[in-house]
């Protein structure tokens, strides 16, 4: 009988009206992808008639999208070590709380939580610049860490200092140092929360635009985002080439999303609100 | 004993005690290389990276620069051009009106999807994994499937136009002056929507049970719940979000130069536009750095004066002790 109340039937009513505005951009860029420049151009374009192929896909990979696949893996896994690794290093000498420095560092990385990356933008281009770095994939290494570190050190500080004072206590009296308790407890019981900051991340960085767009030119360092312009540029008229390349640099977060749903799931809405 | 999961422990505590004072000097020392190790790389880069360039901007929006040359003390003139400039002006009003309308648009449809989902029933976890879809897409993937798709020729909604003979949905939807801001709103709600339905999701969950049913004693129906139990429950996720929601958009940029570049006309340029063309395009780096500076603290103040006025400054205690 609760089934049946108006308010109920409202709110599936309304989610199912958003599910369809998420759902049918979706469905009409996949459908056109399976196009040919000719065909989509003749064919209704809600409707699965009138000859699918998948030519767009072989002609966006001889465009180069492969190589920007592997310039976002490259770029992706580098960041999301480096910062995982230094973040969790950070974040057990801020629990620890050994010296004022560490404590003053920890409150000078939550003041970066409020800084964009809009606003520095310029300073960091001339910065890259003069490192000649300009135009390299260390140099989006570099500045995407760089950026994730607040949110990163903030996660795991929350996290590690859930961690049992005692276990700490313990492997220290009992001749452990500081490197062994990082190493065998901090590192091994941190597996989890390492887990969600490296999807939350790695999300960032294979998604981001600006930083790609200001500091790196040649197409051979391009990454998936702005290669995807870059093709856009390429093919303006072929759209089914567009929506293949848009569709192949997706493919990957899905496969992603489609194993671990709920590590996925958890970690986007999880990060923030905690 | 204590401690099953500690692999090193060999040794009693019995024995580790005599050792204990001599070894105070070394746990220090010891102290001092893991802090240096554990904190040195990521505040180097940090600093470098994120500290070093804000400052810089501060600087730079004093000085003239090329970007090539020697940099010349400006005084105040960037910031006085910043004051004259009249595209300046409308990219300040244009922005304010992304932020305003993206705040407007995406909390109150936010809040209603995060309610839903955050229900236990099997199909809105179904709906909860296919409404997440978006946010697996990047700013440029989106800028490219909505261009094509409202493309005024062959897009898509054309073709709905024309087989439904619905003429509204026939429109130059990027190229119109009077739409194109709206347009851009819209497919911003698309992309970060579902962003913030996780969050509501996450906040609604934490609600404790016990409210509803006290709630439902005191003969409350559910218009009276939603208002009086679970959005003053919800405060503290929506200033979250609204911060967000509102930093976000005022320094928003991807879309909105990938799709229209801030035509047509000035009437989707934003001041991070503003800052991209002065730095990128005309090299005025010192003009450039005033735009910078001043998104950065736009943002700043925004997010202080949300904390300020909803007391969320109190959240932190309060988490603690429920944590």
């Amino acid at each position: 009988m609760r089934r049946l109340r108006p308010g109920r039937l409202v709110a599936v009513l309304l989610g199912t009206v958003w599910l369809v505005i998420v759902l049918a951009p979706l469905y009409y860029m996949i459908l056109a992808s399976f196009r040919t420049q000719g065909t989509y151009l003749t064919s209704n374009p809600w409707v699965p008639s009138g000859g699918l192929s998948a030519s767009s896909y072989s002609t966006v990979f001889h465009a180069g999208l492969g190589r920007y696949l592997v310039n976002s893996v490259t770029l992706t896994a580098a960041c999301i070590v480096l910062t995982v690794t230094i973040s969790l290093g950070a974040a057990f000498r801020i629990v620890r709380r050994s010296s004022r420095a560490v404590s003053a560092s920890f409150v000078v990385m939550l003041f970066g939580l409020a800084i964009p990356i809009q606003a520095i933008i310029v300073p960091i281009y001339v910065l890259i610049y003069k490192m000649h770095l300009y135009d390299t994939l260390i140099a989006l290494v570099l500045t995407l860490s760089a950026a994730a570190i607040p949110v990163s050190v903030l996660i795991m500080v929350s996290f590690v200092r859930d961690i049992p004072r005692e276990l700490i206590s313990a492997m220290l009296v009992d001749g452990g140092t500081e490197w062994t308790v990082f190493r065998q407890l901090i590192w091994p019981l941190s597996r989890p929360v390492l887990a969600t900051l490296a999807i939350y991340n790695g999300l960032n960085v294979w998604n981001n635009f600006l930083l790609p767009l200001v500091l790196t030119q040649s197409s051979n360092v391009a990454v998936l985002p702005l290669g995807m312009t870059k093709l856009e540029g390429l093919y303006s008229i072929n759209v089914p080439a567009v929506m293949a390349g848009v569709l192949v640099s997706v493919l990957p977060l899905l496969v992603l999303f489609v194993v671990m749903r709920r590590q996925v799931m958890s970690s986007l809405g999880g990060v923030v609100a905690r | 004993m204590t401690a099953p999961a500690v692999q090193g422990a060999r040794t009693t505590p019995a024995a580790a005690q005599p050792s204990r004072r001599g070894g105070g000097r070394d746990r220090r020392r010891g102290h001092r290389v893991a802090d240096l190790a554990g904190v040195g790389p990521p505040m180097l880069l940090f600093c470098l990276f994120i500290i070093v360039p804000m400052i810089v901007a501060m600087v730079l929006s004093f000085v003239r620069w090329n970007g090539l040359g020697t940099p010349h003390w400006a005084g105040g003139s960037n910031w006085a051009q910043f004051f004259r400039d009249p595209v300046a002006r409308t990219s300040l009003v244009v922005t304010l009106k992304v932020v305003g309308l993206s705040y407007v648009v995406q909390t109150p449809i936010s809040i209603a999807l995060g309610l839903f989902i955050a229900g236990r029933q099997r199909y809105r976890a179904v709906y909860a994994s296919l409404f997440v879809l978006p946010l697996l897409m990047s700013t440029a993937g989106i800028s490219l499937m909505w261009e094509s798709l409202l493309d005024p020729n062959f897009g898509a909604l054309t073709s709905l136009a024309k087989s439904w003979h619905v003429a509204f949905l026939q429109q130059n939807w990027l190229g119109d002056p009077g739409l194109a801001l709206y347009v851009l709103v819209a497919i911003i709600a698309w992309q970060f929507i579902p962003f913030h339905t996780l969050l509501y999701q996450v906040g609604r969950r934490q609600i404790p049970q016990v409210l509803y049913e006290a709630a439902t004693l005191d003969g409350a129906g559910p218009a009276a719940t939603f208002w009086r139990v679970t959005l003053p429950q919800l405060r503290y996720t929506m200033v979250t979000s609204g911060i967000l929601m509102v930093v976000g958009s005022l320094t928003y940029f991807d879309i909105i130069y990938i799709m229209t570049d801030g035509g047509p006309g000035f009437t989707t340029r934003v001041l991070s536009l503003d800052m991209y063309d002065a730095a990128f395009l005309q090299d005025q780096y010192g003009y450039a750095s005033v735009l910078a500076v001043l998104l950065g603290v736009l943002g700043i103040a925004v997010a202080v004066s949300l904390v300020r006025f909803t007391g969320f400054a109190t959240m932190a205690s309060q988490q603690e002790g429920a944590a």
